[in-house]
């Protein structure tokens, strides 16, 4: 492998399998002989590490800059508040309140405030852990509990990957902000999805998000089983191709439920993602 | 009247069917679905809309380009990367996706080039169903403030309750533990976790009971394909009682849970589906009359 190459596993609705895909998709990967990062970017509930098992070996704290108010330099002139769009600061009487769990770290109430009140510390997130699986690098975000903002870590999470590697992003669910981060910027995003109901209205959602940043995609239909067409009528409506099928599997469940990789379970599996790889690399690379 | 938000933590748990049943055994309930970024619950609620209005969560930001003079400052003082360099006209363009409605670039901008002005990101529905009234919502694609959209569906849903007596209001939470859960739990009469028996079912159970623990709100759980992994089970249920959570149910593995979903019902009125419309009757009973202890 020569330049770096960024596949994102997506999906809108959670539990289709995108951990499974991205572990999987990364394990063939180093023993293919690639460089490859495993990068857990669903930082609300980062669940990678429950199939690769890395060794830790760094952590780093993500902060978020917040105001912080010199009450000597306050003159209560509220121009904070005024640009705030979020209602994070609050100037109730003479005094000047924040409430940091509503800041996005803007800087504005700092560039507005006309007598030097404000100055910025950094308020902390969560944290970006880092270390190896065999030979796969692995790094993910975990984010606080409480706290409402994840888009912050996973930019942290997203540079902290190794140059000129084949980066595999574990994305969150949905199709708001957190996804939105973790995918941006990606060569190609997988969109794994499961032949339901559910599955198929939140792949439509999916493949609006992928179209509207203009990024390559394809779908991967995990636990497809024989006779049921959902998403091959779907994909054809919609005109966005299938990579990969991977049949539904009583075994491949419950290798899952006890944390370990499909292919090391059933080893029929390992050809599904050898195939799967090559194909995202011929995509990516077009 | 009592507000029980369904959460998971992760995504793909059952949530949404167990919500739907819940939705149906309550007798009279308002139905929410705060799990506004992937909406799931009307394809087995079948809601006929009533009301419709658009949301706005926020401001966003454009550079008109008769004014813009090229001065770089917008670029220079967003934080969120929105602004970047163009090759025509104006000279700076701003991305309305990574736009975060912050308003620092219109407030800065010498030339007054920067409109900021409402943006309408979302939808939010008044229904009626078959078994009740249903608040819902779509946030369009790629839209930021979904806690904001959130908060509106669970204030419509609660001003119904109210007005007509409802004695419950049941609620599909979204997945993980971020800004639109905290905004769907917050002031909640209880919450309702669904969790699998698998190694990641366990761990993003613990990191949503947390989630509740912080928040102070009293949380039941509901081990839902129990039985496709035992050991599993029996270890969340551990865990659960070690921090002061009663486990309200376990819910078999059952192909007609999928089955009731192409049917697009909810499970307990499907027909293939009366053991497992047994279990989830069993979890409501028992959630009910620890609610009302
Ligand atoms: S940094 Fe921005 S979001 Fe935070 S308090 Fe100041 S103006 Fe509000
Ligand atoms: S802008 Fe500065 S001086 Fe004015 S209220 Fe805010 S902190 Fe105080
Ligand atoms: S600050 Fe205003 S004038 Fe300067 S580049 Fe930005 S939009 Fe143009
Ligand atoms: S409003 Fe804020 S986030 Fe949006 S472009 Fe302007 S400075 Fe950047």
């Amino acid at each position: 492998m020569t330049a770096g190459l960024t596949v994102a596993v997506a999906s809108g609705k959670g539990g289709t399998g995108k951990t499974t895909v991205s572990a999987n998709l990364a394990c063939v990967a180093a023993e293919a002989g690639k460089k490859v990062c495993y990068v857990d970017c669903d930082v609300e509930e980062p669940n990678g590490h429950l199939f690769l098992k890395p060794g830790l070996e760094r952590r780093r704290k993500v902060y978020v800059p917040v105001p912080s108010v010199d009450v000597e330099k306050c003159t209560a002139c509220g121009a904070c508040r005024d640009i705030c769009q979020y209602s994070a600061i609050a100037a109730i009487g003479s005094e000047v309140i924040t409430f940091e769990k509503m800041c996005h770290g803007c800087g504005g109430c700092r560039l507005v405030c006309p007598s030097g009140a404000i100055t910025e510390r950094g308020r902390e997130v969560g944290a970006v852990e880092e270390g190896r699986a065999g030979r796969v690098a692995f790094v993910q975000g975990r984010l606080n509990v409480g706290e409402a903002m994840s888009p912050p870590l996973i930019k942290a999470v997203r540079s902290s990957v190794p140059e000129n590697s084949l980066a595999v992003v574990d994305a969150p669910p949905g199709t708001s902000c957190p996804v939105i981060t973790a995918v941006r910027g990606a060569d190609f995003v997988i969109l794994v999805t499961e032949p339901t109901p559910f599955g198929i209205n939140d792949l439509g959602l999916a493949i609006d998000m992928v179209k509207e940043l203009g990024i390559p995609h394809a779908v991967v239909v995990n636990r497809s089983v024989p006779g049921n067409s959902l998403a091959e009528d779907f994909c054809g409506q919609r005109g966005v191709r299938i990579l990969a099928e991977i049949p539904d599997d009583r075994r491949v469940a419950e290798a899952y439920s006890r944390g370990e990789l499909a292919y090391s379970a059933v080893p029929a599996f390992r050809e599904y993602f050898e195939d799967l790889l090559t194909s995202v690399e011929k995509e990516a690379r077009r | 009247m009592k507000e029980i938000v369904v959460i998971s933590g992760k995504g793909g748990t059952g949530k949404t069917s167990l919500a739907a049943s819940m939705a149906v055994l309550a007798g009279r309930a308002v139905v929410a679905d705060c799990d506004v970024d992937a909406a799931d619950l009307h394809l087995v609620l079948d809601p006929q809309i009533r009301e419709k209005e658009d949301f706005s969560g926020g401001k966003g930001a454009r550079i008109l380009s008769g004014k813009c003079s090229g001065c770089g400052k917008c670029y220079e003082l967003c934080r969120f990367d929105a602004v970047f360099k163009n090759e025509g006209h104006p000279p700076y363009l701003i991305d309305p996706v990574a736009c975060e409605g912050c308003g620092v670039c219109s407030h800065f901008c010498p030339e007054k080039a920067v409109e900021f002005v409402p943006v309408v990101n979302g939808q939010l529905f008044v229904s009626e169903t078959r078994y009740g009234p249903m608040v819902h919502a779509r946030l369009g694609i790629a839209e930021e403030n979904s806690g904001k959209l959130v908060s509106l569906v669970r204030g419509r849903a609660k001003t119904i309750a109210e007005k007509e007596n409802f004695p419950y209001i049941i609620t599909d939470g979204p997945p993980g533990i971020g800004c639109p859960v905290i905004a769907s739990i917050t002031g909640a009469d209880a919450v309702l976790i669904v969790t699998e028996p698998t190694v990641s079912g366990e761990h993003d159970m613990e990191r949503v009971a947390d989630l509740a623990a912080y928040f102070k709100i009293p949380a039941f759980l509901c081990i839902n394909k129990y039985d496709l992994n035992p050991g599993i089970s029996r270890d969340i249920e551990t865990k659960a009682r070690d921090r002061g959570i009663c486990v309200v149910g376990k819910v078999r593995y059952d192909r007609a849970v999928t089955d009731a979903q192409l049917e697009r019902i909810p499970v307990v009125l499907f027909e293939g589906g009366v053991a497992v419309a047994g279990d989830i009757t069993e979890a409501w009973n028992s959630l009910i009359k620890h609610l009302s202890q």
